[in-house]
Parts: structure tokens; C-alpha cells; sequence
């Protein structure tokens, strides 16, 4: 199969998690699916965008999505949560024409209002399917215990995101159970992980975040897949933070579920980029996977 | 005609918006109007009296009053007009309160209106002939539909009263969800030693036949003389023999379905007997999971049986129940709490409804009556309860109040701490409804006296933390957000219309509002009547209701009927259709369209004509606007009268 | 006593007695406001509407009818609502052919519990009729022809059945 899709990395996927967007890459591509670059994309605005201005946000988010429309495409992929949050929402609400109207007059070009904003993990399950990601599997995750972390808005709010089941999503389990991993039940996989509060209160984000190792760690997760460059973030490189605000000593490691993909289907060690993590995945996946053998 | 318009102002209801005065004097220009005046309240007695007296003084031959809804107080008026000397049928009513002085502030334009819809009713009026209505006899049996406390209680009050009595049940046993509680507030007093010789006196009263497990199929026929099918669902065991020995469930191989009498957290047998005191205390089988149907061989129930009742080849039965009038008593059922996903009802098995719990403090639940929760046995020391599950909740198309979740609630983190007195429970609650004798005093003793800790605030989520639970909510009154480490979760699941309600109102002829709970005749004055004649409600098909006011209801829907069969003879309404036999062409068509088959063909000098049943007749008019030739006419709403409302609208 | 000129257009409902009159009480008591323009007929049943009534009404002078009844499945009368529906759909579709837009005439239907869906249909359709305006008035047309057509529309003839 070969299908075609507009690819949106984000600025972090450019940055702090390159890894996300060369794993997403090639496990996208050895699926088939193939994700077509946009020419020129800017900043979505993030959350510093639409917390001082709606049209803005608004207004950033349409200029990338007309660039789609101008490749003659229809959809677009983006692996941040985020960036999908302010792609929707801008589509959302230049569904009332005074607002649009506000939104065209600061782009060059008026956006048409027809490109649909996706995950890529939505892509993968829908676009490329739990069939053909089974049969790309090499090295199945026999023996691992992978926790699946989804983050507060990849499914909220559930009738802007409209996608998974919103307070018990099973996309990222579906797909890790396909590479042969043991799903762990994992309840508390759409609270909060703290977000960008690790800036100003390091404090809360290191309670949050601590609460979700706490129960990965709880429910016997050898690793927490995640699917959102802010998640990762706190939960890997604010390891250290938890364990000293909550007295622990959590080593954990906080893998993308696509880097995992690219274990499972023998993709190069350099597109899967675990040395980009601050807890090396590969100790606790070599032990897993040879525990099973 | 000589026609007489008085118009009501209803003290400020209609006044308020509307210029009376002008009203009744521009209807002195309408044909036929001889007198008009405004009125304080029509309908009081110096109103009725007023209307009377000009009647007499004017010589008065029709009247039209203009106030309130006619679905309201027509009936009030024409006994009015009656007592004067009139035909009660020579008179009409203008609604100008419900349908223009309570919709619109604009004075000018309500008076307009007003003044429009007095001179549609004068029009029809000069159309109307004076009716006399005919008798017919009337069946006195009665039909109750639910066998829950409701449906039992009035099923003893008509029986008592002298009246044979059908009652039809669903389940295999009477009791409805009372059976299943353990005890009832504010008393504390045991369900089952209350209700259970209600139930005996059901089976023992002479006047009542129970068909248990059974359904209503179909309904024909209409008050006084209604019949009924009943399906009799085939229990493939011969009730006439079965003892209720319960030898056939001691030695059912199939010991591990779930128990719908315990709510599904106990196992029971494929053959079995609700509950001990089952009424009647007869034995049916599940076919769905029995062995003897899914794998073909088994037959252990019948080698056991010592009197030989098992039949195997039993097929549903219909009998038919010819009844004069009709109680339904179908209950509710409770919301299903795996909808709300963050509660993790139906994911977690120590998430529970409330109903549940009620199985586990009974001594004949499936725990015996210890405290044990679903997942692990172990006894629970830390209970959460949250309120409002599927209850004032408009995202879930669930706005209205269940009523009784806060008392019953109250009731368990009582019992709570009797059965374990080292236990605590919470109660995240919105707001605390107990407005009932002794029901506030006993919410306050179980904080009080019992330790239950109320929080004001709704749960955000609970999530499993180890063996424990974890809920997370908010504490509105301290403005914080607190977790509790539950051993147990128990979720007042809110009440909503019984399964298949909606399609029994569809047979009643009865409406149903969008939550399927059935429609009273009147939200005040006629709480237990519906708009069909001969069909009464009683208990929590009309809305959720508490134990008090269900048993309140069942003797209230038992005084109608009563009331009802008190007569010999009907009064039939004669606003019926009538044929005029000079254009009839005898082609048929009313006697096909006719829902009621009150249409019959006649022969009249060699040609055939239609006849329209007096009594059978129920007045829609269908086969009036099928007539081909205008020939059937449904007196007060002609061809004619319908048209003169027309042009008075259109040519005004 | 015309409707107010400028204000209110001239928009007549039929209304079965058990359902959607109830329906409309339902919002009187709850205090639904509503536009002052609808005068309503009370009939027994949906069932009861002759389709020629309709036609009538919109050829005799109104601007606007709007016909209600129980829901499908709800009838007091058991299928009156069924028999009212084929000839209202009929109707609708037969209106553009006696030059009547049929913009002009629509049916519902409203259970008596449904106060607020009453107060959103009778708003909605008199929005939707103020948007039609005045309905264009047989002026041109010879007073004796008009006079024979309502005549022969009025008075039975050869009706329609269901």
C-alpha cells in the first residue's frame, strides 16, 4: 500500500524531540505511508500564541494548513498533541465566518478552510491499520511491559479531537500490543503530567509527573510509551526532579511509542535515536527481550 | 343562535397581558353575539354562576369562554352551561392564557390575538348541534401491569375493593426493586418483612390472578372494554406441579450465570427461584444458558424433580384478558454507569450502583448479608459514595433529580456502619434532596451519629491504585481537591424509564416524554389519570419515585378505578362521527381507515352504507378527511366548522 | 380585527388536541415566550386535517400554515398520525403546482411534554415565514373564479383519500 499525507513536525520535533520525528519518519515510511514535507511551514504559535490572542493562534495555524492545501492535499499528521490541539481548534473556529474573516486579513493568502489536522498516531492506526503494522513486525516485544501514556489532550476535548475513547483511549495499546509488547493497564493514561508548569512551578510538575511514574512503576511498566514531545519531556528529563521531590528513585525509561515501532521493525538504530533520552530504553529492552527467548 | 361570550382574566394571568374588556367588546360584533363581558374568574363559583344567570336573563343558546386551556376546565364549563338549562354540548372555549397571554408581553398584539381565536370559537359555535351521549356497559376487571410495590398495592386495593383483578409481572416473581433492598429509609425497616406479606396477600386474595412471568403483547378496545394479550413467556417448568422445593437448583450443573435478581454480582443457576420469598415461589429456566438447550443434553432437572414438572418443549402462550380499565405500574431501571468512563463502572469490579450494594447488605444476597466486595472478598473499610450518577446531569441527557439516591444513600452509610463499625464511609454529594417526613433528620444522623463524612462536590475520576481505588474529587465547600483511598465505590446510579416503556405506551395509547417516563393527565390535579380514558399510572413509570410515594400512587390509581366501576353504565362521548346517509356511496374506505373497527357496513334499501358504532367510536375524525364524499362527519369538528374557523381567520 | 399590519404576518396552525395542543399549553404554563403571529385550530387528531383544508387556508388568505401532531408511533388514536403524514407529504409537494411556495406550509410534531420544542417550532416558522413575507394576494384574479375554486376546494367534491 501507499498512501500520502502532509507532514507537520512541530518546532520540538525539530529540536528537543528530533528523536520523535526521525522514528515517526522511518517507521512511516517502511509502512508505506509516506509523509510529504510542507514547503515553508512556520510555528503553530503554541500555547504562548493562543494565550494572548485567539486570531493570532489562529491565523499561524491556517497559514500552515493553506500551504497543505496549496501541495493538493487534504490532511495533514503531526506527531505533537499540541500543535493538533491549535490545527483543530483553528479550523473549529473559522467555522464562524466574523472570525475567519478576522484570520484572513492577517495572512497573505485566505485559508480555504478544508484540510482535516490529524495525530500521527491516529494516522497509523487509521491510515496504515493494525494489519500492516502486525506484519512489519521483526523483532516482536515479546517480555515487555510497556505502561501506554497518552497525555491530558490527545483525546480532549473529545468533540474538537474527536478521535479514541476519551477518558480510556486504546490507540497506542492497540498498536504496542500489535508489536507483540504486554499492554499494561495503565488508568491513570490521560492525567496530566504537569505541561509547561515545569517552568514556573517545577513543583507541581514534578507532583504530577511523580504520580504517573508512581503507578507506571505500580502497575509493573518496564517502560511508559508516550506520544507527545511535552510528556516526554517531563517524565524523562524531570526524572530526576520527581525522584527528588517525592524521595524516589525512579529509573524508567519514557521511550515514543514510534521509537518503539522502530524496534520492533528492525529500523536503524539512528532513526530510533534512544541516545536522545535521558534513560537509555536499551538495558530494559535487551533484558526484556531476551527474558522472553 | 343567541351567543353569549364571557372573558376570563384570571386575575392578572391573562389581564396582565391582554385588554379583556376590548376582547369581550369587539366580540359583540361577531354574528350571533348578544351579550359579552369580561369576567375575574370564569371558573370560580360567582364566575360559573355569572355565567348561568345570563344565560337566563339573556336567554342565552351557546357560549364561549375565553380564558384558560380547554384541556383544562372544559369540562367545568359545560356541566356550567348544563346546569343553566343548556346542552352541554352548545358551548366552546377561546384559550387565551396558555396559548397568548403567558407566551408574549406585547399587550396590542394579545388582545389582537385573543380577539381572533374568540371569534373562531363563536364561529364553530353557530356550527355546533346539541349532543346527547349514549350508554355502554363496562367490564369490571382490571388489568395492573408491574408487579413492584405500586402495581401490588393497587392490585390489593381493587381486589379488596370487590374488583377482579389481573396482575401481570415481567420477572418470574412479584416485588419489583423493593424485593431486592435490604432495608428502607428513614425507618431502617427490613424490605423483605414488609413487602413480603403484601406479596402473599397477592397470591391468597381470591379476586387476583397473577400471570408471572409474562408481557403485555397487544391492547385493543378502549375504556370499560379493553383486551388484552398477554404472552405468556414459556419458564419450562409446569407451575401447576412445581413446589418450589428447589431440588432442580441444588443439582443445576450451570451454577455460574449471572444473577439478575442480585444484580449480576453473584452467580445463580440456569434453573432457579429468584429469591426465598419469591411469589410465586416457582422454579423457570434460562434458556439461554441452560444446558439441556445450548448443548442439546442434560435433563438434570428433570431427574431430580419429585413432582415431574420440567417441560422442555414449552412454548410461549397468549392469553388474552378482557379488563375495563388498565393500571400501569412498570417501574424503572437504572442508568447504566459504565457510560460515565472516568467512574470505571463496569471496568472495575469494586465500582457498584447502589442497588448492588443493597444486594451485599442483605442477608439473602450473595454474600449473606457480610460486606464483601466483588473483586477479592475482602471486607472494605474505606466506602465511597457518589451522588448523582447518571442524575442532574444535562451532558448526559440525564437533567432530572432521581429523588431517592440521597436518602438511600444515607440509608447505606448507616447500615454501613453497622455491619462494620470500623468502617468510614464519604459522600460526595451535589446538593442533599430529602424532602420527606423524618428524611432531613435522618440524613443529619448519619453524619452526626454514624460518622459519614458528606463532601459537596462531584468526582473527577476513580482509577485503581494497587488493590485500592482511588477518587479524585473536588470539595466545593473548602475549594480543594481531595483523593480518597477506597476499598469500595459505590455509584448512585440514577433511575430511568424501564426497559420497553415506550413501546407498552405506544399499546396504552398513553404518551411518554423524551426520558420514556409516562405522561399523567395533569402534573397537579391528575397525577395517576392519562389523557385515555380507563388507563391510570402508578408508581415510578410516571417519574422516579420513593417507596411512600409509589404505595401512595397505587391506591390512589386503585380509588380511580373504583371510582370508575362504581358506574354500571358509561357515558359514551358523543362527539363521534355521524353518516349522512344520503351521500354515502358504500365504498368503504372510513371502515378500513378506522383504528377502533367502530365502522361497520350496512345494508339500507338494497344499497350498502357505513354505520358508525356509537360506543365503539373515539372520535379522531380520520374517516372524515378519507370520506370521498364528506358523508361521515365527526360532530363539533365538520367539514364545515373547521372551514367557518378557517375563513374567520383568513377573511377577518 | 386584522393581524397587526407591519408586525404580524397571518399564520394559522392545526394542532391535534392530545399531543401538540397539549404541547402548546406545556409552554404557555412554562412561560415560553413566543411570537404573537400563530392562531391555533384544535382538532382531534393529526388524522382529522384534510390536506384541502391547507390548501384552503394558504388560497384563502394566509401567509403561513403550520400543522403539528404526535410523534409517529404515538398517536392517541393509535395511526391517526400515520394517515397524516402520507397527505401532509403529498400536500407539500402538490403546493408549488397551485402556485403556492411551499415555504409556506410545514408539519411536526410535538408531544405534550415538549413546551420547548414548541416555542422553537412556532419561532422557527414564523422567522421562516416573516422571511417569505406577505403571500402574494389573488387579486388578479377574477373574485367569481376565486369564489368557484374555494367553493369547489371547500365543499367536498371529489376529495382526496388517503
Amino acid at each position: 500500500m501507499s498512501e500520502a499525507i502532509a507532514y507537520y513536525p512541530g518546532c520540538s520535533g525539530l529540536g528537543t524531540s528530533k528523536e520523535y520525528d526521525t522514528s515517526t519518519r522511518a517507521v512511516c515510511a517502511a509502512l508505506g505511508l509516506s509523509l510529504v514535507d510542507i514547503p515553508d511551514w512556520s510555528c503553530c504559535g503554541s500555547t504562548p500564541a493562543h494565550t494572548k490572542d485567539h486570531t493570532l493562534s489562529a491565523a499561524l495555524s491556517a497559514r500552515n494548513l493553506q500551504l497543505v492545501a496549496n501541495m493538493g492535499m487534504t490532511a495533514a499528521a503531526t506527531p505533537c498533541p499540541s500543535c493538533l490541539t491549535n490545527l483543530r481548534t483553528a479550523n473549529h473556529r473559522i467555522e464562524a465566518a466574523p472570525f475567519k474573516a478576522k484570520v484572513d486579513k492577517l495572512l497573505d493568502e485566505p485559508y480555504g478552510g478544508d484540510v482535516n489536522a490529524i495525530s500521527v498516531l491516529q494516522a497509523l492506526v487509521e491510515n496504515v491499520g493494525l494489519d500492516t503494522i502486525k506484519a512489519a513486525v521483526r523483532t516482536p516485544l515479546k517480555g515487555l511491559k510497556v505502561a501506554c501514556y497518552y497525555g491530558c489532550i490527545m483525546n480532549r476535548p473529545p468533540e474538537l479531537m474527536a478521535f479514541d475513547d476519551c477518558e480510556n483511549p486504546m490507540a497506542m495499546d492497540n498498536i504496542l500490543a500489535a508489536l507483540g509488547a504486554e499492554v499494561v493497564p495503565f488508568p491513570l493514561k490521560v492525567e496530566c503530567c504537569g505541561a509547561s508548569y515545569g517552568i514556573p512551578r517545577p513543583d507541581v510538575t514534578a507532583k504530577l509527573s511523580g504520580k504517573l511514574l508512581e503507578a507506571a512503576v505500580g502497575v509493573g511498566a518496564d517502560m511508559v510509551a508516550v506520544a507527545c514531545p511535552l510528556c516526554q519531556m517531563n517524565l524523562d528529563l524531570r526524572q530526576s526532579q520527581v525522584n527528588r521531590a517525592m524521595g524516589t528513585n525512579y529509573r524508567i525509561p519514557v521511550p515514543y511509542f514510534t521509537q518503539l515501532m522502530g524496534v520492533a521493525m528492525n529500523i536503524a538504530d539512528t532513526e530510533i535515536g534512544f541516545g536522545k533520552l535521558n534513560v537509555d530504553p536499551r538495558p530494559v529492552l535487551s533484558r526484556a527481550l531476551s527474558g522472553a527467548d | 343562535m343567541r351567543i353569549g361570550v364571557f372573558v376570563c382574566h384570571c386575575g392578572s394571568n391573562i389581564e396582565g397581558t391582554v385588554d379583556t374588556g376590548i376582547v369581550a367588546k369587539t366580540a359583540l360584533d361577531f354574528p350571533e353575539v348578544v351579550f359579552a363581558t369580561d369576567t375575574m374568574y370564569a371558573c370560580s363559583e360567582p364566575g360559573q354562576d355569572g355565567i348561568i344567570q345570563a344565560i337566563k336573563d339573556k336567554n342565552l343558546t351557546g357560549v364561549v369562554v375565553a380564558s384558560c386551556t380547554p384541556r383544562m376546565h372544559e369540562p367545568t364549563f359545560r356541566r356550567a352551561v348544563e346546569r343553566a338549562g343548556l346542552n352541554r354540548f352548545m358551548f366552546e372555549m377561546a384559550n387565551i392564557r396558555e396559548h397568548v397571554s403567558w407566551i408574549g408581553k406585547d399587550r396590542e398584539a394579545n388582545t389582537n390575538k385573543s380577539v381572533d381565536l374568540v371569534r373562531i370559537a363563536v364561529e364553530k359555535l353557530r356550527r355546533d348541534a346539541p349532543l346527547i351521549p349514549s350508554k355502554f356497559s363496562v367490564n369490571k376487571r382490571v388489568m395492573i401491569i408491574g408487579g413492584g410495590v405500586a402495581g401490588i398495592q393497587a392490585a390489593l386495593d381493587c381486589a379488596d375493593g370487590g374488583l377482579e383483578v389481573v396482575l401481570v409481572e415481567r420477572d418470574s416473581s412479584i416485588g419489583g426493586k423493593m424485593a431486592k433492598l435490604d432495608k428502607t429509609f428513614p425507618t431502617v425497616d427490613c424490605s423483605s418483612c414488609i413487602l413480603g406479606p403484601k406479596m402473599v396477600d397477592v397470591a391468597q386474595h381470591p379476586n387476583i390472578t397473577l400471570h408471572a412471568y409474562s408481557e403485555v403483547d397487544a391492547i385493543s378496545g378502549y375504556v370499560g372494554n379493553f383486551q388484552v394479550q398477554v404472552k405468556k413467556k414459556a419458564t419450562y417448568v409446569d407451575w401447576e406441579l412445581c413446589t418450589g422445593c428447589g431440588a432442580c437448583m441444588e443439582k443445576c450443573p450451570s451454577k455460574k450465570n449471572p444473577d439478575v435478581f442480585n444484580e449480576k454480582i453473584g452467580p445463580c443457576t440456569s434453573i432457579n427461584i429468584p429469591f426465598p420469598q419469591a411469589i410465586p415461589k416457582k422454579a423457570y429456566i434460562d434458556a439461554t444458558t441452560c444446558r439441556q438447550f445450548v448443548k442439546g443434553k442434560c435433563g438434570v432437572c428433570a431427574k431430580v424433580c419429585p413432582t415431574g414438572a420440567i417441560r422442555y418443549d414449552m412454548t410461549d402462550e397468549i392469553v388474552t384478558e378482557d379488563v375495563g380499565a388498565i393500571v400501569a405500574a412498570t417501574g424503572y431501571d437504572l442508568f447504566d454507569i459504565s457510560k460515565i468512563a472516568e467512574y470505571g463502572g463496569g471496568r472495575y469490579p469494586d465500582v457498584i450502583t447502589g442497588l448492588q450494594y443493597e444486594r451485599l447488605l442483605s442477608a439473602s444476597g450473595p454474600t449473606g448479608g457480610h460486606i464483601k466486595r466483588p473483586s477479592d472478598g475482602k471486607e472494605p473499610k474505606n466506602i465511597v459514595f457518589i451522588q448523582c450518577v447518571g442524575s442532574r446531569d444535562k451532558s448526559l441527557d440525564r437533567p432530572y433529580c432521581s429523588g431517592f439516591c440521597c436518602m438511600y444513600t444515607a440509608k447505606q452509610t448507616i447500615l454501613t456502619k453497622d455491619h462494620i463499625p470500623d468502617s468510614q464511609s464519604y459522600v460526595f454529594y451535589m446538593d442533599i434532596r430529602a424532602p420527606g417526613k423524618m428524611y432531613d433528620e435522618f440524613t443529619r444522623r448519619a453524619m452526626e451519629e454514624y460518622g459519614a463524612r458528606y463532601i459537596r462536590g462531584r468526582v473527577a475520576m476513580v482509577y485503581p491504585k494497587g488493590d485500592k481505588l482511588m477518587v479524585r474529587g473536588a470539595d466545593t465547600l473548602a475549594g480543594t481537591q481531595v483523593e480518597i483511598e477506597a476499598d469500595l465505590v459505590v455509584l448512585a446510579a440514577g433511575a430511568e424509564a424501564a426497559k420497553g416503556a415506550p413501546q407498552l405506551a405506544e399499546k396504552l395509547r398513553i404518551s411518554y416524554d423524551k426520558y420514556g417516563f409516562f405522561m399523567e393527565s395533569h402534573p397537579k390535579l391528575k397525577p395517576v389519570e392519562t389523557n385515555t380514558a380507563g388507563v391510570y399510572l402508578a408508581g415510578s413509570c410516571q417519574g422516579p419515585k420513593d417507596i411512600p410515594q409509589s404505595v401512595g400512587q397505587g391506591s390512589a390509581a386503585a380509588a380511580k378505578v373504583l371510582a370508575l366501576f362504581s358506574k354500571d353504565m358509561l357515558e359514551s362521548d358523543p362527539q363521534i362521527s355521524r353518516v349522512d346517509i344520503k351521500r354515502c356511496v358504500g365504498c368503504g374506505k372510513c371502515i378500513m381507515t378506522c383504528p377502533f373497527k367502530a365502522i361497520k357496513e350496512v345494508e339500507f334499501r338494497g344499497q350498502k352504507k357505513a354505520e358508525v358504532i356509537e360506543t365503539v367510536c373515539q372520535g379522531c375524525g380520520i374517516c372524515t378527511s378519507t370520506c370521498p364524499q364528506g358523508a361521515i362527519q365527526l360532530s363539533h369538528f365538520t367539514d364545515n366548522q373547521i372551514l367557518a374557523e378557517v375563513n374567520a381567520l383568513c377573511q377577518s | 380585527m386584522p393581524v397587526l399590519t407591519g408586525k404580524e404576518l397571518r399564520i394559522v396552525g392545526f394542532l391535534c388536541n392530545w399531543c401538540s395542543y397539549g404541547g402548546a399549553d406545556t409552554a404557555g404554563v412554562g412561560r415560553f415566550n413566543q411570537p404573537t403571529d400563530l392562531r391555533i385550530i384544535r382538532v382531534p387528531c393529526s388524522g382529522r386535517i384534510d390536506p384541502l383544508f391547507i390548501a384552503k387556508t394558504l388560497i384563502g388568505g394566509a401567509d403561513g400554515v403550520l400543522v403539528s401532531g404526535c410523534h409517529p408511533r404515538d398517536c392517541h388514536y393509535a395511526e391517526g398520525n400515520f394517515y397524516a403524514r402520507r397527505r401532509l407529504e403529498v400536500l407539500k409537494r402538490f403546493l408549488p403546482i397551485l402556485g403556492i411556495d411551499p415555504g409556506r406550509f410545514d408539519y411536526t410534531w410535538v408531544s405534550a411534554s415538549e413546551g420547548q420544542r414548541w416555542q422553537k417550532v412556532v419561532t422557527v416558522f414564523t422567522e421562516q415565514i416573516h422571511a417569505l413575507g406577505p403571500a402574494p394576494r389573488f387579486d388578479a384574479v377574477a373574485p367569481e373564479l376565486l369564489a368557484k375554486i374555494a367553493g369547489a376546494i371547500g365543499q367536498g367534491g371529489n376529495r382526496v383519500a388517503a
